[in-house]
Order: C-alpha cells, then structure tokens, then sequence
C-alpha cells in the first residue's frame, strides 16, 4: 500500500479533547466481531459518527487524543472505517505509537481544533508537517513525524514494512 | 553554553550517535538490549515469521524469558509457548530462559543482560526497573518490538525529566516500596507521564539495588517511561540539567505505606488502615519477591504462625532467590510459619494463576498494581504493601505495622491467643 503523505485531502469530523481509547474501542464490546465492534467507534462522543464516516475522512480533536489505555485496536478501528488521518492539538504518547504501528496518520498540530468547523476540508502535508484549510485561508505548523517513523507510515504500518524489509533479506 | 544533559538525554544521545539530544525532539536510536516474556514471545515471533523476516539484526541482543504462565495453567498456555520455544530456535535466540529460570526483570539483570547506561526495551511495561542499574528502559508494544528486532533500532521522543532527591535515613520498618508508594501520593501519576524519574541526593546510598529495583520498577506506575539512578557513568540529578519539577524526600518521615483499592495512587499511611481483616497475604513479584524481601518478611515471620484464616503466597523472583533462601533456611522458616512457598516466577501477580481471589476476598500483596481484577475476582479488593508489612499483616490475619510485631506478638502471648489474630480472620466466609 502506498499513501501519498504530503497530500491527504479529506472532509473533518470534528471532536473535544481527551477523546479516549475507550471511546474509540469501546471495552464492552471487545469479544464481538469487528463489523458490530466498528458501528460503536466514538459512539459515546458522536453517535452518527461510525455510520456516516466515509473513506478519506480526517477525524480533527482537541488536546490529548487517544489517552488511555495502549490497546492497538483504538487506531486501528479508525483505519478500517477509512479514516485517513487525525490530526488533533495533541496526542497522547502510546496512542500516536500505536497509530504509526498500525500504519494510521496521526499528526500533533496545535490549535487546529480551535480553526477547524466540522466538516470543513482539511489537507494535511505529513513530510512538511503542514495543515491547510482552504476554505478558512488557514495554514498551520505541524509537528513532523522523523522519517524512520514516516517509513513506517508510507508502507502502510510495521506489518508490510517488515514484509519490505524481509524482501531486501532475501536480496543480500 | 548548552544546559547538561539529563541522563535520559546522554543515554539517548548515545545510542543516537548524536552529541547531544534535547526533551522534546524525535531520534533514532539503537537498542542494545530487548527482552520478551511468553506473553508476547509468540505474537511478535510469528509476526517476523509471518513477514518473511529470515534473521534478527542481533539475535545476541534478545533474551526470552517464560515467566508468566509458568508452569502453564492451561493447554492454551503450554501452545502458546511451545510456538515460542519453536521461533526461539529458529530465530537463533541463545539467551532463552526456560519456566522456573524466574521473573524476566530479575533474570535480566542477574544474568548481565542489561549494563549502565543503555537503552533497553522489553514487552513489559515494568521494563522501567532496570533504571536502578543507570539504564534507560521501558515498555514497548508487539509491533514495536517486531521492528526492532528485525532492525536494532527504534524511535523515541525524548523526554522531560523529572529530580526526586532523597535525603536520610529509612527508620526500622520502612523500605524502598514504602518510599515509592509515598511518591505515588505525593507526586502522583499526571506529572510524571511519559516523563523521566531520576533519583538522586544523599539518601540514595541508603537504597541497596534490590530497592532501587523496587523503586524502578513502580516508576511505570507513576507514568514515568524511564526512572533511573545513578550508577556507572551515568549520573543523575546533575547540577545545570533541565528538570521539569524537582521533589525532595526526607527518608525519615517515611511511615509504612499502603496503597487501597483500587488504584496504586490511593496510598495512606499504614495506622490508616491498621486492623483491615485480610485472606491472603502475597509476597513475591518483580516488585519485591527478591532474597532482601524475602529475608525481611522472615525476620518478621520465624518461629511464629501466621493467623487462621489466612493464607500466605510467597513466589522468590528466580531461582537463585530461591537457592539463597534455601540455604539462608529462609524457606523453612517461611513453610514453618504456613506459607504456601510456590516456584520461581511472576506468581499470582496479574491474575494469571497461582492464586486468584474469590469474589468478595481481601488481600495484602508486595506487588504493583491493585486495579479491580487484577488478581481475579473483579469484586475482591486488593492492598499493596512492603515485605515487611505483608508479613506483619500475616500474624495479624489483617493489616498491621510492622514497627509494632513485637508489640502485637507480646500481646498475643499474653492474652493467650495462639495462632489465631486479633484483627478479624477475614471477609471471605
Ligand atoms: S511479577 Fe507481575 S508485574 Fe512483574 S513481570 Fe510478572 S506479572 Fe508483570
């Protein structure tokens, strides 16, 4: 899979701060399987949100995204439901580890939820670490992600990026 | 001039062949040594398996460890660790611990794997002990650690820095996890958050590398991602470094803590709780399951009997712990007073097995965490405590002081009350 990092154009969902990963995976329903997992998506935040998603979409937050617990399945529900990036004020650490594992844009851009309405389009330049939205004449620093980590993103997550790195093994 | 580094900034330096590093800024880093227990060794191996990855970067840097479900519990379990076992030797790694080696933590360092000054990761987040050897390490997930193993490196942000200085003196009775257990009140688990702990100050000498295990290894509970002390060429605290907030600690005024369900920040002094009838009573765990534990909890418990109605769990960290304590005839003296002495390993720690709690029970453990179901039963209530006050409370068959044994052994002699304690014999009936 490849994604272009520098130009990810989406339309916004925007959310509060200290969205958890208990709302993006919710406990209760972690023993059922992934299509009725995926409809709870940040249910507790906006219900509509996991219906109406659609591919390509950019979920927006305040300060504090993915706090909680260090459970993998909170970035990785956002990615199966399409989503193409967050972009939140700030990220909690283990969250923003977990999301590039995964292979999930997740880019730290402060201030971005005070400028962002919902569903304004937001472009987001991950290599330059830049967050336009055109209708607003906003452009906003980001914080970059280093390019081990970028890597890891382009390759869609450690999963296919090792697949890449075994091919070069076989190479040698 | 630049500030001087902390000791997570020179360690990170280092590793990222860098001159210097500063809190905040992302680096490269190559890891000299990763650890995985059989939890996890199956998930990340098959992972490189799965991805076709042939060899490790450095298959000599890797140490496996089964320590968890040992001797398995279940055939889930043993499967589990016989695909381990099958992808430890495929994959060439030599330092591989078989069940009964002990706690991954303590086997660590007790077989040199980890040395002051490194960057270490491990797929535990109690990975942070190793900072009582001057060594930067914490948790890492199964992914992560997959990478990392194929690769020899990983990305870290470097963190802020936090200065804990201690100064004194313990008075008889209190110990390193009564220190670490007061921090956890007085600092808490917000400011510490992904931070890292450095201990320094004059009262670190009174910490042998037993407590300062005790005390690194629960720094993941304070948040922190490293909690180092000095040793070696790495030194803490450093005049001129960059600390986020600085806590000085008088030793003295320590009194035996106790943190209540159903979080490790819930800590009191221990009269708070003085008398609280208990179950079981669990001395063990990377926490404080080493020979110095186990000696402390002896002197306390020899030639005495632990109340009725409780029972006593006591699980040495390795096997050497529990050679020691063989022929230091600490065993004896711990069987004699009616512990159940189990094998080396995490024990019933995290609930696994070995000693779960029935709904509505109360136990006192040497371990880390207290969270609701941690140890099994969701409605039981778990208190977390030093040797020392794990074995008071015992005798007692409820929470007590350990300053006050030889009160409450005096006491019960005269009043006529044999093995039984005062305090109550338990909720659990
Ligand atoms: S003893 Fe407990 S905390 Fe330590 S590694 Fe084992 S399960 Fe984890």
């Amino acid at each position: 899979m490849t994604v272009d990092l520098a130009a990810i154009r989406g339309r916004a969902w925007l959310f509060g701060s200290d969205i958890s990963t208990d709302m993006l995976s919710p406990g209760q329903y972690v023993h059922h399987p992934m299509e009725e997992r995926l409809k709870h998506v940040l249910e507790s935040a906006r219900p509509e949100f996991a219906g109406e998603v659609k591919p390509g979409d950019i979920v927006v937050a305040g300060p504090n995204f993915g706090c909680g617990s260090s459970r993998e399945s909170a970035p990785q529900h956002l990615k199966d439901l399409g989503v193409a990036a967050v972009v939140a004020d700030s990220l909690a650490r283990i969250f923003s580890r977990n999301a590039i594992a995964i292979g999930l844009v997740a880019i730290a851009c402060p201030t971005i939820s005070e400028v962002v309405e919902d569903g304004d389009v937001v472009e987001v330049d991950v290599i330059s670490g830049r967050v336009n939205i055109p209708a607003r004449s906003v452009s906003l620093e980001a914080d970059r992600i280093p390019e081990p980590m970028l890597d890891v993103l382009r390759h869609g997550g450690i999963e296919p990026l090792l697949i890449s790195i075994a091919a070069e093994q076989r190479d040698e | 001039m630049y500030p001087q580094p902390t000791a997570a900034e020179e360690i990170l330096a280092r590793a990222a062949g860098k001159d210097r590093v500063s809190a905040g800024e992302y680096v490269v880093a190559q890891v000299d040594a990763m650890m995985m227990h059989d939890i996890f060794a199956a998930d990340v191996l098959s992972m490189l398996e799965r991805t076709g990855i042939k060899r490790l970067y450095d298959p000599d840097k890797v140490t496996v460890v089964f320590d968890h479900m040992v001797p398995p519990p279940s055939v889930s379990a043993a499967a589990h660790q016989a695909k381990a076992r099958e992808l430890v030797r495929h994959f060439g790694i030599s330092a591989f611990f078989e069940i009964g080696r002990g706690i991954c933590h303590q086997v660590m360092v007790e077989e040199g794997r980890v040395s002051p000054g490194q960057l270490v990761v491990a797929t535990d987040s109690h990975t942070t002990t190793y900072g009582a050897l001057g060594v930067a390490s914490s948790g890492i997930g199964s992914s992560e650690m997959a990478y990392t193993l194929a690769t020899g490196q990983l990305w870290f942000k470097v963190p802020e820095s936090i200065s804990i200085v201690l100064e004194g003196r313990f008075s008889y009775g209190v110990t390193a996890k009564d220190l670490i257990l007061y921090l956890m009140k007085a600092v808490g688990s917000t400011e510490a958050q992904y931070r890292s702990v450095e201990f320094g100050g004059p009262g670190v000498g009174e910490l042998d590398l037993a407590d300062r295990m005790t005390v690194s290894n629960m720094g993941v509970e304070m948040g922190a991602k490293f909690a180092i002390f000095p040793a070696g060429f790495v030194q803490t605290n450093k005049e001129g470094a960059n600390y986020a907030a600085s806590h000085t600690v008088l030793l003295d005024s320590l009194a035996p803590q106790i943190a209540v369900p159903h979080h490790v920040e819930n800590v009191v002094d221990v009269n708070e709780v003085v008398g609280t009838p208990l179950d079981q009573v669990f001395i063990g765990s990377c926490t404080n399951g080493r020979l110095e534990d186990l000696r402390q909890a002896a002197s306390i418990l020899r030639g005495r009997h632990i109340a009725k109605g409780v029972r006593l769990i006591v699980t040495p960290a390795s096997a050497q712990v529990m050679e020691a304590a063989a022929r230091e005839g600490i065993i004896e003296a711990l069987t004699e007073a009616g512990a159940y002495v189990g094998g080396p390993g995490c024990g019933p720690c995290f609930g696994g097995h070995l000693g779960l709690l029935a709904p509505g029970e109360r136990c006192l453990g040497t371990h880390n965490r207290n969270f609701r179901g941690r140890m099994g039963s969701a409605d039981a209530e778990i208190y977390l405590g030093s040797p020392m006050t794990a074995a008071a409370s015992a005798l007692m068959g409820a929470i007590a002081d350990p300053r006050e044994v030889e009160g409450i052994s005096a006491g019960r002699e005269l009043a006529g009350v044999s093995a039984s304690g005062s305090g109550g014999s338990g909720t659990g009936e």
